[in-house]
């Protein structure tokens, strides 16, 4: 209980990532079809979160990238980031949440399908790198917010329908 | 994205323009259905980061009763009407005239979503109408789609398409609200009316600023 005292949340926005040691736990707010990409290691007790909106850079037309908004770009930057915190890559496992359609159309268009091509682009991206995936809560049709506790290494997922689990 | 830097304070007024247009129609639309007299705010026109995008209505994790549907045509976009849930139920009660329907109780019943949905059909489509006939631009919508759920969850969806651009989106945010409650932040309802980077240019084109 000494450790809860100075516990913080570690809050990560949309498209962007961020990393969190015990006894801090690390979050993320309302994901509809973006999906929260969870990279730990459990010996460590060292986690990393990115929030990801597209499944692959090449979709970019901007001038300047923001990695952490992309599965393919955000996964490799996320691995980054925590190997300067010292965890090798091996080490890592992965935990999912996210990439629901939140409307029902009949339309063609790519983007109302966005949340499946998310999911499958994070998986896909997680195989080159031979990061397993633990757990997963995707698709569906409701929104999620998640949180990861690296002591533990459970992912807490709160939907507004279906109330809160842990994977 | 070079577009949305150029943006200059006459730009700004035409958007602030639309949002009225658009929204005082929806409204009138909004008192003759629920026989009402409702009132709305100045149109705000921001250019915001997409994390403070999810901040608006009480933030990401807000449930909301959410009205999406994207516009194709001479402009494209993403159009929000944004309901708190004591809104929502309000005036849900009125229009289906039961004082117990609740979008907070579940199953939510099947004569409140679709009363919610058609409501979400009209008043769209008045402020769709109005927008088109204002600026001569053709504006073809999507049929509108419900979600009960966070805003978070909700809005993000019409960030995807800019986010292909962008880091930012321009929203042209409007409030409505019934007149004798105006003092209470919590019921107000949004329009929020995302346009895709791309159709700025024939926005301002339309009115004649360049």
């Amino acid at each position: 209980m000494i450790q809860s005292i100075n516990h913080q949340v570690v809050k990560v926005g949309i498209a962007e990532l961020d990393i969190v040691k015990t006894p801090d736990t690390i979050r993320t707010s309302g994901l509809g079809s973006c999906v929260g990409v969870v990279l730990y290691d459990e010996t460590k007790k060292i986690a990393g979160l990115v929030h990801i909106m597209l499944p692959d850079s090449n979709l970019a037309r901007a001038e300047t990238l923001n990695s952490a908004k992309f599965a393919d770009t955000g996964i490799k930057a996320l691995i980054e980031r925590l190997k300067i915190e010292g965890v090798q890559t091996f080490r890592l496992k992965a935990k999912i949440a996210g990439g629901a359609q939140m409307f029902k159309f009949t339309s063609a268009k790519d983007t109302m399908r966005i949340g499946p091509r998310n999911v499958e682009a994070v998986k896909k991206e997680l195989k080159k790198n031979s990061i397993p995936i633990i757990a997963e809560d995707t698709g569906g049709n409701s929104g999620r917010t998640i949180e990861f506790d690296p002591a533990t290494c459970m992912l807490n997922i709160r939907t507004v329908n279906q109330g809160v689990m842990e994977i | 994205m070079g577009q949305i830097e150029k943006i200059t304070s006459l730009h700004l007024d035409v958007l602030k323009e639309i949002g009225n247009i658009g929204a005082a129609h929806a409204a009138t639309s909004l008192s003759e259905l629920l026989r009402k007299k409702i009132d709305m705010h100045v149109p705000k026109v921001e250019m915001v980061s997409f994390n403070d995008m999810m901040e608006h209505v009480g933030g990401a994790e807000t449930v909301v009763v959410g009205i999406y549907l994207r516009i194709e045509g001479d402009v494209d976009g993403s159009m929000f009407f944004i309901l708190p849930i004591a809104q929502a139920n309000r005036f849900i009660q009125r229009l289906i005239n039961d004082p117990h329907f609740n979008f907070n109780e579940h199953p939510i019943s099947e004569i409140g979503l679709s009363a919610m949905q058609e409501l979400g059909n009209i008043l769209s489509g008045s402020y769709l109408s109005a927008l088109s006939d204002f600026t001569g631009l053709k504006i073809y919508p999507t049929v509108p789609g419900l979600s009960v759920d966070m805003f978070g969850a909700i809005i993000s969806i019409g960030l995807i398409e800019i986010s292909e651009v962008s880091d930012h989106v321009i929203a042209i945010n409007t409030s409505i609200f019934e007149e004798d409650i105006k003092h209470r932040n919590e019921v107000q309802g949004h329009f929020f009316l995302l346009p895709d980077p791309e159709s700025f240019t024939s926005i301002f084109k339309s009115l004649g600023v360049s």
